[in-house]
């Protein structure tokens, strides 16, 4: 018995030693993986912001999203589509249904046949979707240097930049889902200079916390004072950046207030309901043991 | 129903007019009321209970979800959408159903280690294995087509990749795989057959799982001993005993489910599938759902040719034993003792196991380059070395710990230790 104690020690010896050996292998192949020949892109994380939604009580800041709007509107929406987003969903943005009509009424919609057969063009209805800039993704790349600018419908769900271990653990405890609104933040206000010696593609911009490369197609399309707020907050592109970021949010995720305050009462019953069924469980196996 | 006979007795009239012609009261009283369970079970063995609700949630929200689908290329992202958006509590049923995947794969893991630790898959109960086996494989056909409908960049993707394997066999592999597509390349016809075996296969497997549990009340439950029931004082009657304690284990297992579901419901998701499936456009990393990420390491790990067998044929063998080596695994094990309980070495190359299982997953998500080579193929190793050498040889070898003469003699020697420890503290305190 003692010699087999003994036996398992110095197994236990060895394996530990080579779980450093593998520790020690991973990381540095994690560190050559930064500094190895192919850069690892974003070549900086986004920076992570304090959002009214996020958390398990998170809520929408409806001036927020009307602002974002404003500038998706005013900004974004020559070139960026949001296909799934219906005009009657802005009613949750805190328009009432006189505006929401007035709002969609400033887009023209095709609709037909008419008894001609013909189509024709009418103002949009609330049950209209927003209409795209283009007429096809053919159009909208000839136009766009020959990049197709996404969707941006689901933008604040479809990117993200790698977590790495181990905050991915971590995220799971705060609860972190905020990772498509910081990076389109970061990527608005991040556009720079290219560092010395950088060579980037013709009619690209670099920017360091773009997802696939060191450079996008879109030039910087914010700028100070471009839109016009009229609830006082600061007009600058920070701030433009974090109000559109929260309308994207919206967009993608336009149920995350009912789905949280849902999750709290399931949380709530679950908890009270699991007490109830341990002390159960205790009674009835306590005439076992 | 191999201990003894039903003790059921009918006491209404409905009752005994209904057990003359169908017991199936009988059978459901004698399989979940009567039915005689070990006293000394553990936690880890509510997960087949566990399985079972999930497999209801997935069928539940599933067939609802099918009610809004449209299985068209076309329209099929778009739908998804609806369903998010626009259908009655749609969000809801959507987040249950992705997430409730990989909950299901959670539970059928800790399910499976548990069958490894306290040696479940040993005589009689090596076709009980068997089938469990099967079931799980079947998941992984099932949740693999799924992750196939949304029609997002990962789904296209993944399917490419993963059909593609079948174009590694020789002779017949280009058939398969345009058998399994439909055609030449992942369009609409693959998603129509997708969808209509993601539909049926879960009922297949629902099928399996009868059986699984026909087994399991032929041959009874293993228990943490390992030692089989000897005597009445062995076993506690199913309800209430087991039924409350898999009911307590099943809440607890579905408040992290339900923490998943409405707090970080895209945390196990990949951002790229809500991005509409672009055949013209590849994603810089294409990985699969968490679940596979092991086989996925494994697949990948095969980077040289072995004789007549070259590296892409290698992987896809590698990666389909890694599952077919299951299903010998009580032909593996030589070990005369069950449990691990009694085993140190062997627990200690379990927990080994573990913990490359889990590093297979990690290295399935790193880019196939550089020093991750490497470490998949010593991973590799060892998760084929723990199967086909430390199981059949240190069977053969290890002095396993004295066994206690029965499951009652070892839940009274464990209540005898806990007592003391608890007369120790309170001396001291």
């Amino acid at each position: 018995m003692r010699k087999g104690i003994m036996a398992m020690k110095s197994f236990l010896h060895v394996l530990a030693a080579l779980g450093l050996g593998v520790a020690f292998a991973g990381s540095a192949a994690a560190q050559g993986e930064d500094e190895g020949g192919t850069p690892h892109y974003p070549l900086k994380k986004p920076v992570e912001q304090s959002w009214s939604f996020s958390g398990p009580f998170g809520t929408y800041d409806k001036g927020q999203l009307q602002r974002g709007f404003k500038v998706y509107r005013e900004v974004c929406a020559s070139c960026h589509s949001l296909d799934l987003v219906a005009f009657r969903t802005l009613e949750d943005l805190g328009y009432t249904d006189e505006q929401v009509r007035a709002i969609a009424a400033e887009y023209e919609v095709e609709d037909g046949p008419d008894d001609a057969g013909e189509m024709f063009m009418r103002p949009a209805v609330p049950s209209d979707y927003f209409p795209s800039a283009f007429a096809n993704p053919e159009q909208a790349a000839a136009s766009n240097n020959g990049a197709v600018p996404p969707d941006f419908s689901l933008m604040a769900k479809a990117r993200a930049a790698e977590r790495g271990f181990p905050t991915f653990i971590f995220d799971v405890f705060t609860q972190y889902a905020e990772g498509g609104v910081d990076y389109s933040y970061s990527l608005l206000t991040g556009y720079e200079e290219p560092p010395q010696g950088l060579e980037i593609p013709e009619g690209t911009y670099y920017n360091p916390y773009f997802l696939s490369g060191p450079s996008l197609a879109m030039a910087p399309p914010l700028a100070d004072g471009l839109v016009s707020y009229d609830d006082g907050s600061p007009e600058t592109v920070d701030q433009y950046s974090r109000d559109v970021s929260a309308f994207l949010m919206w967009a993608a995720e336009p149920h995350l207030e009912s789905r949280k305050q849902m999750g709290f009462t399931v949380m709530i019953f679950l908890i009270v309901f699991g007490g109830l069924v341990y002390l159960t469980k205790r009674k009835i196996w306590s005439e076992v043991h | 129903m191999s201990h003894g006979h039903s003790t059921y007795t009918p006491k209404t009239g409905l009752g005994r007019w209904m057990d003359a012609r169908l017991p199936l009261p009988r059978l459901i009283y004698d399989s979940f009321v009567a039915y005689p369970v070990p006293r000394n079970l553990n936690y880890a063995y509510t997960f087949g209970g566990i399985l079972s609700l999930m497999l209801g949630v997935q069928l539940l929200t599933g067939i609802v979800l099918a009610m809004h689908y449209a299985a068209n290329t076309e329209i099929a992202f778009a739908s998804i959408e609806r369903i998010m958006r626009d259908v009655n509590s749609g969000w809801l049923l959507r987040y249950l159903h992705s997430n409730g995947a990989s909950f299901f794969f959670v539970a059928v893991y800790v399910h499976i280690f548990r069958g490894l630790y306290y040696g479940s898959y040993k005589a009689p109960r090596e076709l009980l294995w068997i089938l469990g086996c099967i079931i799980y494989l079947l998941m992984m056909a099932t949740a693999f087509m799924g992750y196939v409908l949304p029609w997002g960049q990962m789904s296209f993707w993944g399917a490419t990749v993963i059909t593609g394997f079948f174009t590694a066999i020789p002779l017949v592999g280009d058939w398969i795989q345009q058998l399994l597509l439909g055609g030449f390349a992942v369009e609409n016809p693959t998603l129509n057959r997708f969808f209509s075996l993601h539909y049926l296969l879960p009922f297949m497997i629902a099928g399996v799982v009868v059986l699984h549990i026909w087994a399991l009340h032929v041959t009874g439950q293993t228990n943490p001993t390992g030692i089989e029931v000897k005597q009445k004082t062995d076993t506690v009657a199913f309800t209430p005993y087991a039924t409350i304690k898999d009911g307590f284990a099943m809440v607890v297992f579905l408040f992290v489910f339900a923490y998943f579901v409405f707090y970080i419901p895209n945390y196990l998701g990949h951002a790229d599938n809500y991005i509409e499936a672009n055949p013209l456009q590849t994603p810089a990393h294409i990985v699969p759902e968490w679940y596979f990420l092991p086989f996925y390491a494994i697949l990948r790990a095969i980077t040289f040719n072995i004789g007549p067998i070259d590296s892409k044929l290698g992987g896809v063998l590698a990666m389909f034993g890694s599952i077919a080596v299951l299903f010998v695994v009580p032909w593996l094990d030589t070990s005369k003792v069950r449990s691990a309980v009694y085993r140190p070495w062997y627990r200690l190359f379990f927990w080994l196991f573990v913990a490359d299982a889990i590093f297979l997953g990690w290295l399935g998500s790193r880019p196939a380059e550089g020093i991750y080579v490497a470490l998949a193929q010593v991973a590799t190793f060892y998760y084929f070395a723990f199967f086909l050498i430390v199981m059949p040889v240190l069977g053969l070898i290890e002095t396993p710990r004295r066994l206690p003469n029965s499951i009652t003699e070892a839940v009274l020697e464990k209540n005898k230790r806990g007592m003391r420890a608890t007369a120790q503290t309170a001396g001291e305190g």
